[in-house]
């Protein structure tokens, strides 16, 4: 059972602001859709994944890409070659 | 060859939505590796499709640039998330396009539009390029009015791609068979359980008629990791989505933020205001499976349900060749009549299945139910492509005479 108070620290950790109006309507549908993921509590979790795995990695070496102009290019604040973030501080 | 292209695939110098705000006149500065394959070949790709954001959905109501409308029914949805595309076709604009199918996008409109859409084995297509949702589920595929065209389509966009980590290196070349004697067709019943729509249980029913009329074998059997499989399916793909949109801050793309802001301050209003309802729940219930405390009761259980459901497909695999059923439950509703998220969810019940397992699915068009198209799924090993399409040939060029 997930209360508004835990909806309003998931959307916290998620970075997305959720309108105080809409919080009730958002946390019961949540929990609708929570409780239907309960019938996995019924499955066994101990299944060991039967997948071999390969290192696809290349080589380190430089290769053609984006250049910095394409790579900046849709950014909403740029300056001198570099993308401007909001504060982290 | 005219084609369109579903909105979650980059076209350089095309804007690119995802049917999304917050990706509002972003132009990719590259080709997904399927636009690079495609104009190799000398397509036209002549626009970009509607679909449901990021691909979120299961009746292309989710756009935040409006819904697409059923060609057959236009008070009706076309199927999601890629509805643009399946209503492209169906209504005759393109002869082909591409979708995406995480967990029935390509198969649900094909099926609710009447045409033919397949879901490669998870690997064959390269995922370079499409803006991701569901990594470990999705896959670009063909859709068009019929199944050569689909198979034309499949053999230029399937080759290796050293971009895709997860790309391997089986291209489709394959020209459809029409003899399909002596394949067995297995048909679990979990398929025809309550919640299929009697209409469609009998269009399918007498599908599944014409291809033993044709030499093909069913046999009844089942699939019991179906009661997990809505459950596996929501719980991963909104737990990769929540990881694979973090990336949506409006600071290398989207509407920009304002950079004297402190930044979660910014990125809670960016992606607050700038993504729909539906694209915001499925990241909020990703992140609540994901965290901490909760991890072993969502996350690694649907692991280990996927992995069964695997097992279950390998297991039937070695009886029979092909597994049928209808594609979707019901035929296309109406808009607006599923408001509620749970019910549009469960729709998918048929379709993510293929998804989890990774194997390839085709909806082929199998007559109508109360005027609306009904689809007959096929779904096959993996990397046994060419069988289904040739089922899905033969059943098709059968009814045609």
């Amino acid at each position: 059972m997930v209360l508004e108070s835990d909806v309003k620290g998931i959307s916290r950790l998620a970075d997305i602001r959720i309108p105080e109006d809409e919080i009730a309507e958002f946390t019961k549908q949540f929990n609708e859709i929570i409780d239907y993921f309960d019938i996995l509590d019924m499955v066994d979790a101990g299944i060991e994944e039967d997948t071999p795995l390969y290192n696809i990695f290349r080589d380190d070496e430089v290769e053609p890409s984006l250049d910095q102009e394409e790579a900046i290019s849709n950014s909403g604040e740029t300056e001198e070659g570099f993308i401007r973030a909001p504060r982290v501080m | 060859m005219p084609v369109a292209v579903k909105d979650n695939i980059s076209t350089s110098g095309i804007q690119t939505t995802c049917a999304s705000r917050i990706l509002e006149g972003y132009v990719p500065p590259f080709d997904a590796h399927v636009i690079s394959l495609l104009k190799k070949e000398g397509a036209a790709i002549v626009g970009k499709t509607n679909m449901d954001e990021f691909g979120m959905g299961t009746s292309t109501e989710h756009s935040a640039y409006g819904p697409t409308l059923n060609p057959h029914d236009k008070e009706r949805v076309p199927g999601g998330s890629s509805g643009g595309s399946a209503a492209a076709v169906a209504s005759g604009m393109v002869p082909m396009a591409l979708g995406s199918d995480t967990g029935g996008s390509i198969r649900c409109p094909a099926s609710f539009c009447g045409i033919v859409g397949l879901k490669p084995t998870y690997g064959r297509v390269s995922r370079y390029g499409l803006i991701a949702y569901s990594n470990s589920l999705e896959q670009i595929g063909p859709m068009a009015r019929t199944v050569r065209e689909v198979s034309e389509l499949m053999s230029v966009i399937s080759s290796y791609d050293p971009h895709d980590s997860t790309s391997f290196d089986r291209p489709f070349e394959h020209e459809p068979v029409e003899d399909i004697t002596g394949v067995r067709v297995g048909v679990p019943e979990e398929f025809f359980g309550e919640g299929v729509d009697h209409g469609v249980a009998d269009s399918v029913s007498e599908a599944l008629s014409v291809l033993e009329s044709l030499g093909a074998k069913t046999v009844s059997c089942s699939l019991p990791g179906m009661q997990y499989a809505l459950a596996t399916y929501y719980v991963m793909c909104t737990s990769e989505a929540s990881s694979n949109l973090s990336r949506f801050d409006g600071v290398r793309y989207g509407p920009k933020v304002d950079t004297k802001r402190q930044w979660h301050e910014e990125f809670r209003d960016e992606r607050g205001g700038l993504f729909g309802r539906e694209v915001q729940q499925r990241i909020m219930l990703g992140t609540f499976a994901l965290s901490a405390g909760y991890y072993g009761k969502y996350y690694a259980k649907a692991r280990a349900a996927k992995e069964q459901i695997k097992n279950d497909f390998l297991r039937l695999f070695k009886e029979v060749d092909i597994i049928a059923g209808p594609t979707m439950p019901t035929t296309a509703f109406r808009i607006g009549e599923k408001s509620d998220p749970l019910s549009m969810y469960k729709s998918d019940i048929l379709t993510v299945p293929a998804n989890l397992a990774g194997v390839p699915a085709i909806s082929v068009p199998c007559g109508k139910s109360g005027r609306m198209p009904v689809g007959l799924q096929l779904m096959g090993r993996h990397f046994e492509d060419e069988r289904v399409i040739d089922v899905a040939y033969a059943y098709e060029q059968e009814v045609a005479r």
